[in-house]
């Protein structure tokens, strides 16, 4: 009996020293992998890793040719939810009390400033790097080869940091927040510039409704502050990770990031931890391996024995260089917030509107549209080139030159004579509106309608159209009309947004400089 | 053996029709849920100043007056042939319009109007509503802002 006692003693005895040991066996099976099975075993056992795959093609690993955008987008991601939860423990969504608690977070708390500063600036770089990957995705051509559902789950990752970026702009209430909350609540209302000039407002009112429903009032307040809080810290952020988690499955079940032809590719930059090539000893696979079927993927990827030299162990390649690029995000958040404050300005103030009230830099585009029509710009054009946008793969079914910027040597010049001709007809067209004014400078009695439907910006996208028809007829590919209506959006956003952001100001009128204002 | 649950004509089975039809009534109710749960979004009651407001007595307006109500968003005109109100809430959207010397000129986008209310310039794409003043039982003038009346519709006290 005491024996029995004694030896269950021992054995507790040794399983408390050993509680570490096995504790952290039981949670890490593999610990630091040693051998390259233990690499993919590491890689496929892990929660956190095995998303990705065990190995991976260096054409993924190549920064001229993701330049990492994906990552970075993610990794602000990353960065904007950590710091939005801790700054939710100081924000108060209450009219009387948002912009006291933001003044709060800045001057008192520490450190307060800083944890604001980088969820601004990790924003405002979510929404540029996401319209970069964008870019990248498009002249690739790695829409195309069964990725196109995953390109219109990355058009709803665009619209959702979109959404999320301008919720988040309305939280401190103040002038800036205010008034982007007003000038959004009427762009919703818009659609009752279409049903006024019908005359059925009074019975069919989608503009009135969708405004109220957003504002939960006819005015801004209180309850337009709780409904814009809730989109932001819940709707807005489940949606968008649900939309990420799709967005990568998908990566992996349409075989991984898009890459040339094994025949065209040619390895370059340093060697990459290389795994040798199999000596085939007859048959179609090595005898020294086994092959178990985990998944059927679409498309050309897990083909046995083929493009395999090109490919590496996911352990430790790919997690250095995301590791890396997460580094280096923070790096850049911290230092950008150190040396650049987020703006605050004067408490929310309905009787005097901002002059010129502006929206955030990505907006300002848009803004620049809605000067011509309120529901063009708001809606109408921006609904135009989503949907554009996602039509792209369905209508360019072309299945060559994937995994190659601009696909050949004509896309590149396509591409080319496209940016020149689009910066060319924009900065007409604007500069044409400035110095000449529109309809209704000319013809003062012109009905509504024909503005909303005829205005510098229906006219821009109209030529857009014309222009990539004609290189359709020119070249016969739809890649090539693709290329050039893909560049003629980038491009004329750009002039846009910069149009919006230094030319505007007081009456959204011209000026060259902020110098130049009048005085008010 | 015809065991009477299958109708070959027809080539549906008994068991398809019921699988139909419950996954029709389970779209039905989540829809219908889904309605309900929609239509709470949409407020019953607003917490808000009520839409028609007291302005004083018309001795208080002698022809001529321009009077703006900056936390009502309307001006109050007085001329010889009665009272009349314009809202100045820009149609395009939403900042506060300015009274000018014959008209009003809207900040944001640079939007006119001309006394009257109707749009001369700018990316407005209707007129200033005119609200509808009534006459309360004290005597007093009241300003409807959820009425609107014809532009040139004046109040003759």
């Amino acid at each position: 009996m005491e024996q029995t006692t004694r030896s269950g003693m021992g054995v507790f005895g040794t399983n408390l020293k050993n509680l570490w040991r096995n504790f952290k066996s039981s949670m890490i099976r593999t610990g630091i992998p040693a051998s390259d099975r233990d690499r993919a075993e590491t890689m496929v056992g892990n929660f956190f890793l095995h998303i990705q795959g065990v190995k991976v093609h260096k054409n993924t690993l190549r920064p001229g040719y993701t330049w990492g955008l994906g990552l970075i987008t993610l990794s602000l991601l990353l960065i904007l939810s950590v710091t939005g939860i801790i700054l939710m423990v100081y924000y108060n969504p209450g009219i009387q009390n948002a912009y006291n608690t933001i003044k709060d977070l800045s001057f008192v708390v520490i450190p307060g400033k800083f944890m604001r500063n980088i969820h601004r600036w990790a924003a405002h770089g979510m929404v540029a790097v996401a319209m970069l990957h964008m870019a990248r995705v498009f002249y690739t051509g790695s829409y195309k080869q069964g990725r196109e559902f995953n390109w219109l789950v990355g058009i709803a990752l665009l619209v959702a940091t979109f959404a999320l970026s301008l919720s988040g702009y309305m939280l401190p209430w103040d002038q800036l927040a205010y008034w982007a909350l007003v000038i959004v609540a009427n762009i919703l209302q818009s659609p009752k510039e279409i049903t006024d000039a019908l005359g059925i407002t009074p019975y069919f009112d989608p503009g009135g409704f969708f405004k109220e429903l957003f504002l939960g009032g006819r005015i801004a307040g209180q309850e337009s502050l709780t409904r814009v809080y809730l989109l932001h810290v819940v709707f807005f952020p489940v949606v968008i990770f649900i939309l990420v988690g799709i967005h990568f499955w998908k990566i992996r079940k349409d075989g991984g990031l898009s890459r040339p032809e094994p025949e065209t590719f040619q390895p370059s930059g340093p060697e990459l931890d290389p795994l040798p090539v199999p000596q085939k000893k007859g048959g179609i696979f090595p005898t020294y391996k086994t092959y178990g079927l985990m998944e059927l993927v679409r498309g050309r990827t897990p083909s046995v024995d083929k493009d395999v030299e090109n490919t590496v162990m996911s352990w430790p390649n790919l997690l250095k260089a995301e590791l890396a690029v997460f580094m280096v995000c923070m790096a850049v958040m911290m230092v950008l917030a150190y040396y650049f404050d987020a703006p605050l300005k004067e408490h929310a103030n309905p009787l005097i509107p901002e002059n010129p009230a502006k929206a955030p830099w990505y907006f300002l585009g848009l803004q620049e549209l809605i000067s011509y029509s309120a529901f063009m710009g708001g809606v109408g054009l921006p609904g135009i080139a989503l949907l554009g946008l996602a039509l792209i793969p369905y209508l360019d079914r072309e299945q060559n030159h994937i995994g190659v910027w601009f696909s050949n040597k004509q896309g590149v010049s396509v591409a080319l004579q496209t940016f020149f001709l689009s910066a060319v007809v924009t900065i007409g067209l604007l500069a044409f509106t400035v110095n000449f004014g529109w309809f209704r400078n000319w013809w003062p009695d012109i009905p509504q309608l024909v503005i909303t439907f005829i205005n510098p910006g229906t006219v821009l996208v109209g030529l857009f159209v014309i222009w990539s028809f004609w290189i359709l007829n020119q070249t016969g590919s739809t890649r090539m009309a693709a290329i050039s209506l893909f560049t003629f959006f980038l491009v004329s956003y750009v002039i846009l947004t910069y149009m919006g952001t230094e030319l505007r100001g007081p009456n959204w009128a011209f000026y060259w400089s902020k110098s130049q204002w009048p005085i008010h | 053996m015809s065991n009477g649950l299958t109708s070959e004509s027809e080539g549906k089975t008994r068991r398809d029709f019921l699988g139909l039809a419950s996954m029709g009534a389970f779209f039905a109710a989540m829809l219908t849920a889904l309605g309900g749960t929609l239509r709470m979004l949409k407020p019953t009651v607003r917490f808000e100043e009520p839409s028609a407001f007291k302005i004083g007595k018309a001795d208080n307006f002698p022809a001529g007056l321009v009077k703006t109500l900056d936390d009502r968003s309307v001006a109050i005109f007085s001329d010889m042939d009665g009272l009349h109100a314009v809202s100045l809430t820009c149609t395009h959207l939403g900042c506060v319009v300015q009274v000018k010397e014959k008209g009003f000129a809207c900040p944001c986008h640079g939007s006119k109007y001309d006394a009257m209310g109707k749009v001369i310039g700018g990316p407005a794409p209707r007129p200033l509503p005119w609200y509808k003043i009534s006459l309360s039982i004290d005597g007093s003038l009241v300003v409807d802002t959820s009425k609107e009346i014809p532009a040139g519709t004046k109040f003759r006290v």
